[in-house]
C-alpha cells in the first residue's frame, strides 16, 4: 500500500508515492534521486545514510518515510556547495580524508550538528560525539584532523 | 572534472575528437618522409586496436595538448592515480595538471591486473612510465622531422619541443599529434594482468632529473565526494532497470527445493529468479525488492550443518589432513640435526581467525544486456576480470562484454564485488531487463569471501652458548585462494558455484618475508580442504595483504619470544640476525624515531591497573620493507588494549608521492589495529553469524591511535615497490609484543579482544 508523502529535502518540497514503512533512505535515493546518503547496513549501525532532520543527525535507513512529517531534511548535498562549502567539507578536502568515501555522510553530518552545538570541543569530546560511526578504510586519523580543523574555523 | 575522470564522462573518442582522426604511424627510426607517407595513407577515422602492444593503449595526446593516461590498474581510494599521473607527466615533460589518468573501463584500458598485490606503482606505474617515455621519444622524433633539427638537439619543456640552438624552432605536442592516436608497437611480454610489461625503445629518465616524481601532490578527487558530485556504482540507474536481491540459505550448503511465489504476490512487480541453487527476487522499486527478499517463503533442502563449533576451529585446522604442502625456499642446513643437538628449544603456536572484508556497504552491480552485448558497472577492484567473468557467466564472447568500474563501498582484496557482478549478470539474463543488485549488510559481511583462518607453529633451537642454531616456521590453514583473487572464472563466484559449475581446487598460503639468517632454517606452509566446498560463506580468498598479517603476527611474535628467552632487547635481537642492509636500516629508523631504549622485554617496573609497553615487528613484502614500533596501554581489569602510538619506518624504493604514501600507511595501520584487536568472523554449525557491525565489530574512532609517526626512507635510485599492503603486515605482532612488554603475558590468538586479554592476564 502506497500513499502520497510530502518531504522537505534541502529546501525543496517533494511529493512521492511510497510505502509509509519504507525507510527514508530509499525515498531520498530512489524517489528524489540524491546520490549522497548511502546504504551501509540498514540497521543504524554505521552512519553511511545519515541526514539531518530539523538539524539533528538521524539514520535514514531505519527512519520510516512517513515519520518525518513536516520536518526539514538536509543531506550532505544540502550542507554546502563548492561555492559555499560547510567548514567540514573544506576541511575534508584540505585533509584529503576519504579513501573510498562511502562513509562520509555519517561523519560529516554527525560532526556538523556536533560542532554547531559545541564550540571549541576537546578531542575526547569529538571522539565521543563520533563514536559508533564506521570507516572501514581506516581514515580515522584524517577524520579527526579534519573535524578539529573545522572546529577551529567554527569556534 | 577530476583528474581521474571516469570514462563515462571522458570517453576516448570525445577526448581525441578533432578534425579528421589521423592515425600517425611511425616507424623507428623515423624520417619526415615516413611520417608524411604513412600519415597521408592512414588519414582514416581509425585507431589502433586496444591491445597491450600498442602505445595508444596507454597514452594519448588530446587536441589541446593535454595527456590521457589509460591505466589498467585501479586506485581504490589511496590516490594511486595521482602517483601515476606524476610518473607520466615526468616522462613526457608536461605539467602534472595536464595529465588525466583514466581507469576502470575495459573499453579504454588493457588489463594490467586491477588493484592487486600493491603493484599499482610497482608494475602498473612501471608500465605507464615506460609508455610515457616512449611517447616522449616518438614526439621528439616527430619534432625533429618537422623542425629539421636532430633529436639530440631538442629539449622538451611543458609539452613543447624546442631546438636548443634556436628557441624559435619549436613544436608543441598538440601540434605534433594532438587529437590523433599513436600507432607505435611496443615490446609486449605477452602477459596480461600484473605481469603485463610492454616497453618501447625509450629509457625512462634517471631519478636525478625528476621534478614531478617525489612531490607531495594532493588528490583532487575529494571535493567531488564531499560535494556529492560523483556517483558511486550504487547510484547508477539505467532505463527500465529493476532492483534485485539475492536469497542466501539459512544453513550454508542447503539449496532451495520449493519456492512459494504467492508469498510475494502482493508486492508490485516482484518476481523470482530460480536456477538450480541460485535464487533471487526482483521488483521495480528497490524497497519492494527488499520486502520480497524478506517475505519470500523458500523450503530449503536438509543440509548437514557444515561447520565445526567455533571453539573447535583451530583444533579442526590442527587435525585436518594436509592437502598441499610447500617449503619456501628450500630448507637451509639441516633442521632435524640442529634441533637434535639443541641445548634448548623455544616453541610456540599462534592462531588467526577468519576475517571479513566487511566493506562500508555491501557490494552493488548493475548489468544491462542489450543486442547481444552486456555492460556491467561494478565497484570491483579488477574490472577487466569482471568483464571476463560476466562473459563466461552469460556465455558471451569477451568482446561483447564491457565492464565499467565506478567507485564502490571500499575494496581490500577479493571481496563480494565480483560475486555481485556475476549474480547481477545471471539475474539480468533471466529477467531480460537491466538489473541493479545490491547485497544486504548480512550478505556483505556474512557471505563475502573470507581471509583464511590459520595456525602457525614456530620453534627455535638454541645452543649452550645462547646462539640460535635453527629456526622452523610452518603455517597450516585454509587456502588463500579457495576462491581465486578475481571473479574471471564462474567456479570462483557464488553464482557459478550455485549454478553447479565444476569446482577447481586451488592451494596457496605463504611464508614469512624477512632476512633472518640462521644456519638451519625451514619455512613451510600447509593447506587444508575448505569446510564446505561449494557456496560457502567461509570460502577463503585474498583480504588485504593476503595471509601476511597472519604469518607475520606469528613469525614476528616468535622472534620476540626468542629474544625474551635469551633476555635480549627485541630490536637488538633483530639487528643481530637480519642480513638485508635495507631491512637493518628500516628497523633502526623505526627504533630511533620511536625513542627506543634498549632493554629486554618484558618490563617489570609497573604496578597498577594500566600498564604500558612497546613492541617491535618488521617484515618485507615484495621489495618493500616495514618496521613498526607499537606502544600500547593495557587496562588489566577490563582487558582493553589501547594501541596508543605507532612509529612506522617504510622503505618502498623510490617514493613517487610522499603525501599519498604517508596517508596510505596511516590508514593501513588503523585497519591493522582493527583486525588485530577486534576482528573475528563468528559462525555456528549452520552458518556465519557475523552479519553486521555488532557481530563483526571493528575499531571505533574513540580507539584511534593518538600518534602514527611515519618515517619514509626514500631510495630514488631504486625502482618503486608497493605500499598498499606492506604496513598492515607487522601490526599485529608489534601490538602483541608491546602487550608482552607491558604485562609479561604473551597473547597468541587474534583478535586481542578485552575478554581474551583479560582471561590471559588472570
Amino acid at each position: 500500500m502506497t500513499e502520497k508523502i510530502s518531504l522537505n529535502v534541502n529546501g525543496k518540497t517533494h511529493v512521492i508515492d511510497a510505502d509509509p514503512d519504507m525507510p527514508l533512505l530509499y525515498a531520498l535515493r530512489n524517489d528524489i534521486g540524491l546520490n549522497n546518503p548511502h546504504f551501509g547496513c540498514g540497521l543504524a549501525q554505521c552512519g553511511a545514510c545519515t541526514v539531518h532532520l530539523d538539524g539533528q543527525p538521524i539514520r535514514s535507513c531505519i527512519t520510516p518515510v512517513s515519520s518525518v512529517a513536516d520536518g526539514k531534511i538536509v543531506t550532505l548535498a544540502g550542507l554546502g556547495t563548492p561555492e559555499k562549502p560547510h567548514p567540514l567539507q573544506t576541511a575534508y578536502v584540505e585533509e584529503e580524508v576519504p579513501q573510498c568515501g562511502y562513509c562520509i555522510n555519517g561523519w560529516i553530518m554527525t560532526a556538523a550538528a556536533f560542532l554547531r552545538d559545541n564550540r571549541k570541543p576537546t578531542e575526547a569530546q569529538i571522539k565521543d560525539a563520533l563514536s559508533g560511526l564506521k570507516c572501514r578504510c581506516g581514515t580515522h586519523a584524517s577524520i579527526l584532523r579534519a573535524v578539529k580543523r573545522a572546529a577551529v574555523q567554527m569556534g | 572534472m577530476t583528474r581521474h575522470d571516469s570514462p563515462r564522462n571522458f570517453s576516448r573518442r570525445a577526448m581525441l575528437k578533432t578534425g579528421g582522426a589521423l592515425v600517425v604511424s611511425i616507424g623507428m627510426p623515423i624520417s619526415l618522409d615516413t611520417v608524411l607517407a604513412i600519415g597521408s595513407a592512414s588519414a582514416q577515422n581509425a585507431r589502433p586496436p586496444l591491445t597491450p602492444d600498442q602505445l595508444s593503449s596507454y597514452i594519448a595526446v588530446n587536441a589541446d595538448g593535454s595527456v590521457a593516461a589509460f591505466f589498467g590498474k585501479m586506485d581504490m581510494g589511496q590516490g594511486l592515480f595521482v602517483a601515476i599521473g606524476q610518473m607520466v607527466a615526468e616522462e613526457l615533460d608536461v605539467p602534472f595538471d595536464r595529465v588525466k589518468v583514466i581507469m576502470g573501463d575495459t573499453a579504454t584500458s588493457v588489463n594490467q591486473g586491477g588493484a592487486s598485490g600493491s603493484t599499482g606503482i610497482q608494475f602498473g606505474g612501471k608500465q605507464m612510465r615506460m609508455a610515457a617515455a616512449e611517447a616522449r621519444r616518438v614526439l621528439v622524433e616527430m619534432a625533429a622531422a618537422k623542425l629539421a633539427v636532430p633529436a639530440s638537439e631538442l629539449i622538451v619543456v611543458d609539452g613543447v619541443v624546442t631546438a636548443k640552438s634556436d628557441p624559435a624552432k619549436k613544436a608543441s605536442y598538440a601540434e605534433l599529434i594532438g587529437g590523433r592516436y599513436f600507432n607505435i608497437q611496443l615490446q609486449w611480454n605477452k602477459q596480461i594482468g600484473n605481469l603485463l610489461y610492454a616497453p618501447g625503445e625509450a629509457q625512462p629518465k634517471p631519478a636525478a632529473q625528476h621534478k614531478i616524481v617525489g612531490q607531495p601532490i594532493k588528490r583532487e578527487d575529494i571535493a567531488p565526494k564531499v560535494f556529492c558530485q560523483e556517483d558511486f556504482c550504487t547510484d547508477l540507474t539505467r532505463p527500465g532497470m529493476v532492483h534485485a536481491r539475492v536469497i542466501r540459505p539459512p544453513v550454508a550448503g542447503s539449496t532451495p527445493v520449493r519456492v512459494d511465489e504467492s508469498s510475494i504476490a502482493n508486492i508490485p512487480g516482484a518476481k523470482v529468479v530460480l536456477d538450480k541453487a541460485f535464487i533471487a527476487v526482483v521488483a521495480d522499486k528497490e524497497w519492494d525488492a527488499v520486502k520480497a527478499m524478506q517475505q519470500i517463503k523458500v523450503d530449503w533442502s536438509d543440509a548437514t550443518p557444515p561447520f565445526p563449533d567455533q571453539t573447535a576451529l583451530f583444533d579442526h585446522i590442527r587435525r585436518a589432513p594436509v592437502r598441499h604442502a610447500e617449503t619456501q625456499p628450500k630448507e637451509a642446513g639441516n633442521i632435524a640435526e640442529a634441533f637434535g643437538a639443541a641445548a634448548r628449544v623455544v616453541e610456540a603456536e599462534y592462531e588467526w581467525p577468519f576475517q571479513s572484508h566487511a566493506c562500508m556497504g555491501p557490494a552493488c552491480a548493475v548489468v544491462e544486456i542489450k543486442d547481444g552485448q552486456a555492460t556491467c558497472w561494478s565497484g570491483s577492484q579488477k574490472p577487466h576480470f569482471v568483464r571476463d567473468g560476466v562473459a563466461r557467466t552469460l556465455g558471451l564472447p569477451m568482446d561483447k562484454v564491457r565492464a565499467i568500474w565506478m567507485v564502490g563501498p571500499g575494496s581490500y582484496g577479493r571481496n563480494d564485488a565480483d560475486d555481485c557482478a556475476a549474480d547481477a549478470a545471471v539475474i539480468a539474463k533471466a529477467i531480460g531487463k537491466p538489473v541493479r543488485l545490491q547485497y544486504m549488510r548480512e550478505q556483505g559481511t556474512g557471505w563475502d569471501p573470507k581471509g583464511p583462518a590459520s595456525i602457525h607453529r614456530a620453534r627455535a633451537a638454541i645452543d649452550a652458548s645462547g646462539k640460535v642454531t635453527a629456526y622452523e616456521f610452518t603455517s597450516k590453514g585454509f587456502s588463500r585462494i579457495d576462491v581465486q583473487t578475481n571473479g574471471s572464472q564462474p567456479a570462483d563466484t557464488l553464482a557459478g558455484q550455485l549454478l553447479g559449475v565444476p569446482l577447481v581446487v586451488n592451494d596457496g598460503f605463504g611464508v614469512p618475508a624477512e632476512s633472518y639468517a640462521f644456519d638451519n632454517k625451514r619455512m613451510a606452509w600447509e593447506t587444508i580442504a575448505p569446510l564446505l566446498d561449494r557456496g560457502s560463506p567461509l570460502r577463503s580468498a585474498h583480504l588485504r595483504d593476503p595471509v601476511g598479517p597472519q604469518i607475520h603476527f606469528a613469525s614476528e611474535s616468535f622472534m620476540d619470544e626468542v629474544a625474551a628467552a635469551l633476555n635480549v632487547d627485541p630490536v637488538e635481537f633483530r639487528l643481530r640476525h637480519v642480513k638485508n642492509a635495507r631491512d637493518i636500516a628500516v628497523i633502526k629508523a623505526a627504533a630511533e624515531k620511536s625513542g627506543w631504549v634498549p632493554r629486554p622485554s618484558p618490563r617489570r617496573d609497573q604496578t597498577g591497573n594500566t600498564v604500558s609497553g612497546r613492541g617491535m615487528a618488521y617484515a618485507q613484502r615484495n621489495g618493500t620493507i616495514v618496521a613498526i614500533v607499537a606502544e600500547v596501554d593495557v587496562d588489566r581489569s577490563s582487558g582493553r588494549i589501547f594501541a596508543r602510538k605507532f612509529t612506522v619506518a617504510h622503505d618502498c624504493g623510490q617514493i613517487i608521492n610522499p603525501n599519498g604514501l604517508t596517508k596510505t600507511i596511516e590508514a593501513n595501520i588503523v585497519q591493522g589495529v582493527s583486525r588485530t584487536l577486534w576482528e573475528e568472523v563468528k559462525f555456528d554449525r549452520k552458518n556465519v553469524t557475523s552479519v553486521d557491525w555488532l557481530t563483526y565489530p571493528i575499531l571505533d574512532i574513540t580507539e584511534t591511535p593518538q600518534t602514527i609517526d611515519v618515517v619514509l626512507l626514500n631510495h630514488p635510485e631504486l625502482p618503486p615497490t608497493g605500499a598498499g599492503e606492506p604496513s598492515i603486515r607487522p601490526v599485529a605482532a608489534a601490538i602483541a609484543n608491546a602487550i608482552f612488554d607491558a604485562t609479561g603475558v604473551r597473547i597468541r590468538r587474534v583478535p586481542f579482544s578485552p575478554e581474551r586479554v583479560k582471561a590471559a592476564l588472570s
